[in-house]
């Protein structure tokens, strides 16, 4: 049986939306690349090693997402133009609680 | 007319070029020939979360079926290329088709050295580099089976750690006198040869493998002079590029297909990108690299360079590792009269490694510490010098030395 999908829209750093389905567990980075969305290079495919995959969480998601694990915190501080609602979309997992989750991306990942 | 670009080998190289062909404004037809039964996908997770069965194999792969489609790319999969006729400018594929070129790109990358020895034609010895090694050994690695672990490198390591999470038994045999000796720092072999001992992984080091025994299947290993049992053998001794036809058709090889800063052979009509290629370093000196950084710059490189835009590659290699909880992500090419300088405590299990030479860093090893790995990666690519006091400084933060 395959896991239940939910939706996610990933915004271009021009303004392009664009809403998907992404499966229970896969990461919203997987998400981006599975439906190629630009923006979003995730150069080592998941392993919280290249930062990369870099997204803004629209406010009104930030608390529902679990709170970042050291390496994502310290991956993030290095990464290019972080704000406050920056996170690795790596380390985000999919779930029922975030269904319509708004992620934008930034102009670029390196 | 437009041109036509076949690339050999459909890895993350071969993914990569297509991708870069298009966004920089390639609109000839691309052809893309694999031999495996797989469009383009991620190795790295192979011996790790995939091997321990916590990530599904529709996640490797790289791309969705319909990102060849909208790219315009002809993907031929369990297809080889068996000979480039490059006076004709075509490739001949297993299956006696002629593909013309007009630009051919070799991405064929590595494949796995193997073992020579009496018995290592044995059912039951394993090696690890696609999906369908992987599922292979996947069948036999179970809880409680015995299992003997040939070379301690990444390969080799990651694998003993999920062994020991899935309840295996354990034992790896390195012919050097420590862990990942062509990679890592001393400091960081021991490091790691003690996390493995905690996890229960038995290690034999300066033991080199003389042979195996068995009847059906692998039974014993034969390794510096004793005899040990095993139910399953994995043998992670390195790769081999793979530059056959390269070889066949003429082109400079040296254990590794000869390109330049842009990815070009000495035929102006072929490229190569990738763990198969033989390229000049940013420090001068001839390398092959084996790792997805590579993969992607030079296969970056590559197609700017097939499109008329060449930039130079002098990009700053990159490697991680998993084993356990311990995130170990490497910048730079060490090399042994580096001077080391380590930061943090290892005892913490987070600490970095630098190498100095001539007073500038050319390379870090970083445990779980990845302000360390960022910081250490940029000081690399910018040449920074800096005082060895104030690496080791912990007072004074990665961030403010960048």
């Amino acid at each position: 049986m395959s896991p239940p999908k939910f939706k996610v829209t990933y915004i271009e750093d021009g303004g392009t939306a664009h809403t998907v389905e992404v499966a229970e567990g896969w990461s919203l980075m997987e998400g981006a690349v599975k439906h190629l969305i630009p923006g979003i290079d995730a150069d080592c495919g998941g392993a919280c090693a290249c930062a990369t995959c870099q997204v803004y969480v629209a406010p009104e998601w930030q608390e529902k997402l679990p709170p970042k694990g050291e390496m994502e915190e310290t991956m993030l501080d290095f990464a290019p133009d972080v704000r406050p609602t920056s996170r690795l979309s790596c380390q985000l997992r999919m779930s029922a609680a975030l269904d319509g989750i708004v992620l934008n991306l930034p102009k670029s990942q390196h | 007319m437009p041109e036509n670009i076949v690339i050999i080998g459909a890895g993350q190289a071969g993914q990569q070029a297509v991708q870069s062909l298009r966004s920089e404004g390639f609109k000839g037809a691309i052809t893309m020939v694999g031999d495996e039964a797989y469009p383009p996908y991620q190795r790295p997770p192979l011996s790790k979360a995939y091997l321990l069965g916590t990530f599904e194999r529709p996640r490797l792969f790289l791309k969705p079926d319909s990102f060849y489609e909208e790219a315009g790319c002809e993907l031929l999969i369990s297809t080889s290329a068996k000979a480039i006729h490059r006076a004709h400018r075509t490739v001949e594929l297993s299956d006696g088709r002629l593909l013309a070129y007009d630009k051919l790109l070799l991405a064929t990358g590595a494949r796995v050295r193997k073992l020579r020895c009496p018995g290592a034609d044995l059912a039951g010895i394993h090696y690890l580099k696609t999906i369908a090694d992987v599922d292979g050994l996947q069948s036999v690695f179970q809880s409680g089976k015995r299992i003997a672990i040939v070379g301690g490198g990444y390969i080799g390591l990651e694998v003993a750690a999920v062994g020991a999470k899935r309840g295996l038994d354990v034992t790896v045999f390195e012919a050097m006198d420590r862990l990942m000796a062509r990679a890592v720092s001393p400091q960081l072999s021991a490091f790691y040869a003690a996390e493995h001992e905690k996890a229960g992984v038995k290690l034999k080091l300066r033991t080199g493998v003389e042979g195996f025994e068995g009847g059906a299947k692998v039974q014993r290993i034969k390794a510096g002079g004793q005899t040990y049992e095993a139910d399953i053998v994995l043998v992670g001794i390195g790769v081999v590029p793979c530059d056959e036809l390269a070889v066949h058709a003429g082109l400079g090889c040296e254990d590794g297909i000869v390109v330049d800063q842009n990815a070009r052979t000495g035929d102006p009509h072929i490229w190569s990108a990738g763990d198969c290629t033989r390229h000049v370093g940013r420090e001068g000196h001839s390398i092959r690299l084996e790792c997805v950084q590579n993969a992607i710059d030079q296969a970056k490189h590559a197609a700017l360079a097939m499109v008329g835009k060449a930039k130079t590659y002098s990009e700053v290699p990159w490697f991680w590792s998993d084993q356990y909880d311990l995130k170990l992500q490497i910048a730079g090419l060490a090399r042994p009269a580096d001077r080391l300088v380590q930061r943090g405590r290892p005892e913490d299990r987070k600490f970095a490694v630098f190498h100095l030479r001539d007073g500038v860093v050319a390379a870090v090893e970083a445990v779980n510490a990845p302000g360390e790995y960022l910081v250490g990666k940029k000081m690399i690519a910018e040449g920074k010098a800096i005082a060895p006091e104030t690496l080791a400084d912990m007072s004074i933060p990665m961030k403010q030395m960048g």
